[in-house]
Parts: C-alpha cells; sequence; structure tokens
C-alpha cells in the first residue's frame, strides 16, 4: 500500500512543481498524470473489460491534451488546430471528403490492389513450379522490396495521365513485390514431411499445392497483404502529389496544406486513417477465418 | 555460383524486356523527330499515326527501332541512357556541384541517417519500457500498431511546411519523417526480441537473485540482437522512403526527391530514372551495411547459424 501511495505520490508531485514555474504546463501535466494513473490501475485488473479500456484512455487522454495544450496556450490554426475544430471541418465537408474517398480509395488504392495481387500471386505459382525462377527471382524480389519504389510514382503518372489509372499503377508496383516474396516464401513453408506425405498418396504438383502447400502459404500470405494495405493507401495519395484531377485525399492535402487550412488537412487525414484501420482491420478478419488453425490464433 | 546464375538470368531477361518495352513506348515521338527530320514515315502525318498501336507502328517502321533507344526525353530511357547519365553524374561530376548526383545523394543520406539514429533509438528505449510497465505494454502497443495504418508519408509535406513555418528547418523535418518510419519496425522487433529468452533461461536468473536492470543487460539484450538487425534492415529502407518523400514538398531544392519532382516538372525522364537508380543503390548500400554488421557481431557472439 505504501508503495502504491509512494508511486502515486511522483504523479503528484511533477504537475504540482511544473504549476510552480507555469499554471498551464502543471495544468497540461495534471491532466497526463491523472489519465496515466487511472491506466496503470486499469491494467492491473484482470476483468478483460477493463484491459479492453486502457488503449481506449490512452487514445482519448492524446486527444484532451492535444485540445488542452492548443488552447491554453493558444497555438495559431495554422500550425496545429485543436481535435475540435478537425471534427467541426469533418462534420461540414462530408461531401468533399466522401468525393475525395472515392476518387483516392476505391478507384486508386482498392483497384490497384486487387491487380497487383492477382499479379503477384499469379507469378508466384510460376515461381513456384520453377526451382529456378525461384532462386533468381526471390533475391531480385527481396531487393525490390526494399526499394524506394514510391519513387516511380512521376513515371507512372507521366505514362497513364493524371486520373486514377495513374494511381493504381503506383500502387500495383507498390504492393507487387511484398505480396510476391511472402507467397513465394509461404509456399515453401509446408514441412518435409507433409511433403512426402503428399508425394506417397502419388499426388500430382497443382493436387499438392491446392490441398497441402497453398493452406500452409496462407499465414504468409495474409502478411503480405497485410504489408500491402498500408502501402497501397500511401502510394495512392503520394502519387497524387505528382498530378490528379481537382478531386482526391492527396490533391486535397497538397492544395489546403497551401491554403494554410490545415483543419482539412487533417479532416483528410482522419478519414485516411480510418479507411487505412478498416482496409486493414477486414483483411486481418479474413485472415483470422481462414488460418484459424494456425498457432497464432489460438488464444 | 548456384545461386549467381539464376539471378543473373533474371537480371538479363529484365533487362531484355526493358529494351523491347522501350520500342513501342518511344515510337511515336521518334516518328516525329524523324518526319522533321525528312525521313519518310509510313503513315505520313501525325493525325493518321494518333489512333494506331504502336506495335503495328514498330512493323511498318522498323527503321526507326535504333532511335528510340537513344531519344533526349523518351517516355521510357533505354538502360544504357540510365546508365551512362548514373556515370556522368556521379564520377564525372565535381561533388559540390548542383548537377552531381552524389551530392543530392548526400542530403538524402544524411537525413535518413539521422532519421534512422533517432528513430531506432526511441523504438529500444519504447521496446524496453513495453517490456517492464505493463499499462504501457496495454495501451501504447496497440496505437503503435494503429499508427501505421495512418498514411504518413501522405502527410510528410504537411508536417515539413507546419516545421518550417515555426522555424525548423533543413535536415530535421525530413528526419522526423524518416525517424516515425524507421520506429515502428524497431518496436515490434524488440519487443519480439527482448521476450523470446524461453522460460529455462530466465528461470535461470531468477535463481542467481538477477535484477531487472541484470537480466536485461545480461540475458534479453544479447537474445534481441538478432531481431533488431532484421527489423533494422526494414528500418533503414523504410528511412530512405521517408527522407525521399519528406523532400518532394521543399520547392525542390536539393537530394534526390528533389531531383524526382524536377525531372518530373521538366519531363526530364532520364534524370528521374538516374535518380531513382541512385535511391536504389543507396538503399542497397545501406541495407548490405546493416547485413555485414549483423553477420559480424551474430558471429563473434556465437549467434550466427
Amino acid at each position: 500500500m505504501t508503495g502504491a501511495l509512494r508511486s502515486y505520490g511522483a504523479f503528484l508531485a511533477v504537475p504540482l512543481l511544473a504549476a510552480v514555474l507555469d499554471l498551464r504546463l502543471g495544468l497540461v501535466l495534471a491532466l497526463w498524470a491523472a489519465a496515466w494513473a487511472l491506466n496503470v490501475w486499469l491494467s492491473r485488473s484482470t476483468a478483460p473489460a477493463a484491459r479492453a479500456a486502457v488503449p481506449v484512455v490512452f487514445g482519448l487522454t492524446i486527444l484532451a491534451l492535444w485540445e488542452a495544450t492548443v488552447r491554453l496556450y493558444a497555438v495559431p490554426g495554422v500550425i496545429l488546430p485543436p481535435p475540435s475544430a478537425i471534427g467541426a471541418r469533418i462534420a461540414t465537408s462530408l461531401p468533399i471528403l466522401w468525393e475525395d474517398f472515392v476518387q483516392t480509395f476505391i478507384k486508386g488504392a482498392l483497384s490497384g490492389y486487387a491487380m497487383g495481387a492477382l499479379a503477384a500471386f499469379a507469378v508466384a505459382l510460376l515461381v513456384d513450379r520453377y526451382g529456378f525462377l525461384r532462386r533468381g527471382l526471390l533475391p531480385v524480389g527481396n531487393f525490390m522490396a526494399a526499394l524506394p519504389i514510391i519513387g516511380t510514382a512521376p513515371i507512372l503518372v507521366m505514362w497513364f495521365g493524371f486520373d486514377w489509372q495513374s494511381k493504381a499503377a503506383v500502387v500495383v508496383v507498390m504492393v507487387f513485390f511484398p505480396i510476391l516474396v511472402n507467397t513465394v516464401e509461404g509456399l515453401r513453408s509446408a514441412d518435409r514431411m507433409q511433403r512426402d506425405l503428399m508425394h506417397t498418396y502419388a499426388a500430382s504438383h497443382w493436387q499438392s499445392l491446392i490441398f497441402l502447400r497453398l493452406p500452409a502459404a496462407m499465414p504468409f500470405i495474409f502478411n503480405g497483404l497485410k504489408i500491402a494495405t498500408t502501402l497501397a493507401l500511401i502510394g495512392a495519395i503520394v502519387a497524387e502529389f505528382f498530378g490528379s484531377p481537382i478531386r482526391g485525399m492527396g490533391f486535397r492535402i497538397s492544395t489546403s496544406v497551401g491554403q494554410l487550412a490545415l483543419d482539412m488537412v487533417w479532416a483528410e487525414i482522419t478519414v485516411a486513417a480510418l479507411a487505412g484501420s478498416a482496409f486493414y482491420g477486414t483483411v486481418a478478419l479474413i485472415e483470422r477465418r481462414v488460418t484459424f488453425w494456425h498457432p497464432s490464433m489460438r488464444h | 555460383m548456384r545461386l549467381i546464375f539464376p539471378v543473373l538470368t533474371v537480371i538479363a531477361a529484365l533487362v531484355a524486356i526493358w529494351y523491347a518495352v522501350a520500342v513501342p513506348m518511344n515510337i511515336k515521338g521518334v516518328l516525329v523527330e524523324a518526319e522533321r527530320a525528312g525521313a519518310v514515315v509510313t503513315p505520313e502525318t501525325p493525325a493518321a499515326r494518333r489512333d494506331m498501336s504502336a506495335l503495328v507502328l514498330v512493323a511498318t517502321n522498323s527503321f526507326a527501332i535504333p532511335a528510340t533507344w537513344a531519344q533526349d526525353r523518351p517516355r521510357l530511357p533505354a538502360p544504357h541512357q540510365v546508365a551512362i547519365e548514373l556515370w556522368e553524374t556521379t564520377i564525372e561530376k565535381k561533388i559540390t556541384s548542383k548537377r552531381s548526383l552524389v551530392f543530392h545523394g548526400w542530403v538524402t543520406l544524411s537525413a535518413t541517417m539521422l532519421g534512422f539514429l533517432i528513430g531506432s533509438a526511441a523504438g529500444v528505449l519504447l521496446a524496453i519500457g513495453i517490456l517492464y510497465n505493463r499499462a504501457m505494454d496495454l495501451s501504447v502497443m496497440p496505437w503503435a500498431i494503429a499508427s501505421q495504418t495512418i498514411p504518413i508519408l501522405a502527410i510528410a509535406p504537411m508536417i515539413i511546411v507546419v516545421l518550417n513555418s515555426v522555424g525548423v528547418q533543413g535536415l530535421l523535418p525530413k528526419a522526423m519523417i524518416s525517424a516515425y518510419l524507421s520506429f515502428f519496425p524497431v518496436v515490434v522487433g524488440m519487443v519480439k526480441g527482448l521476450r523470446s529468452p524461453d522460460a529455462m533461461q530466465t528461470d535461470l536468473l531468477r535463481t542467481y537473485n538477477a535484477s531487472p536492470a541484470q537480466s536485461l543487460w545480461v540475458l534479453r539484450l544479447p537474445a534481441s540482437l538478432p531481431y533488431l538487425f532484421t527489423s533494422l534492415k526494414v528500418a533503414v529502407a523504410a528511412s530512405l522512403v521517408g527522407a525521399i518523400v519528406g523532400e518532394l514538398p521543399t520547392g525542390a531544392v536539393a537530394g534526390l526527391g528533389a531531383r524526382l519532382l524536377a525531372g518530373s516538372y521538366y519531363g526530364q525522364t532520364i534524370q528521374i530514372w538516374s535518380a531513382l537508380f541512385g535511391a536504389a543503390i543507396l538503399a542497397a548500400l545501406l541495407v548490405g551495411l546493416i547485413g555485414v554488421v549483423q553477420r559480424v557481431t551474430l558471429s563473434r557472439m556465437g549467434l550466427s547459424q
């Protein structure tokens, strides 16, 4: 009990000390200390609801601190708008945000993601069939996956024009290599014993692929697909910096920065973050359904 | 040998495909130039050629094929054009020159390295915090993962502009974007690595009555090194991407990203491609360097397979 009291004492002492120097700093720190103490208390609990609340409280704390800091220090809106102003902006400009979302996410990112993933699967199956190709293409693919592929955006915009086709092309190139490398890696992950079993069944290449190696590869494939979700969104948005029609999230971000309308920028960022998390979450959910047998999915 | 031959074959095939694709990509521009120079081109007016397929044009004007690999501003430059441009801008230019790729590469590299150091140091510290503090583990980890679904690269321009307006200029804004991108792989890898010692090993340290700091120093940190190096490779590549994108909005002054942007504004495709390859070589060097450090360190620790 005394130990707990002493640790809570530290939470009190720091803001008090700061308040002597600067009242506003003390207030912000007190808010932080109170929320952190709540979190420490919550995380000691064993109830699942309390543990689920910990990250939520942390997120709310960050938002509250942001709001408090901006208001107390009167930070100008052109540098950092408070969350409430961003929320208000989102509420008033829903049609614009929706239009940008459709242009960038649905037309650019999603279509490119689908094409890139399918192309990567096709190449991966081919590479897997021929050992020579695998030994040759895998190092090259690994190398390409580490490259700043986003740099091809200006070239692809030059080739495919300003509309969503060029954004989809950038996304295809960006998601291709991570998915390819992971799929090829996954197709090799079935172990010796399992493969020998297939061999004793006289299974053909395609049979052993469908019944053994593709299912065994699923955790790897989904790893690649999950990495690619964020890449797709980044690719679609950054490609718009090199030229776009007058809609799209990247276009709105770059023009709003020019107009110093930072609340609009943050509104787009919020949409991008929500879309990115939802996309990632959807793929993760499908993964859970498909690879329910994998040890990492057990609780 | 078994490894090098297939890789070389694949690379040779890619270069051959590149040359082949360059022909139909550039044919229309070449034919316009040839017509102006007085050559006889099969459909004579550009208007007649506009709707024709590029492959048909190549077939009917096969004399123009060599010219497609030697254009001044091609849609797709041939590999040797890019190689020559790379050679000229790295070896032959003085490195202080504004046109030297080494100069631009250095600008990008310094931001990359600063960001990488900040990001990986923060990542290691956060991982240690997550290991020893339950509240931190529960509250920070989900947000660290969620933060990666935010397309930070997309808001990099805004961060640069805003930091510029509050007076932070030069290397630091770019480095902060690099740091943000390189920090996440390090956190995830380090948390995994610090938790990798098995129960036997941690129990042994408990029987020795080791303090948490001691067990961190003699067991957990050494055990995490293989994980750390793997994530450092990912982090340094991400860091370079961050620095390049961070250069895009600053008005194209210096750096590989600025070369990309300037090239795209003025249609200097060869310049774009050479900047791209410069960035690729830089990425390969950085990842390779970490690979060498990894091999030397792990073999001296007796951890390498």
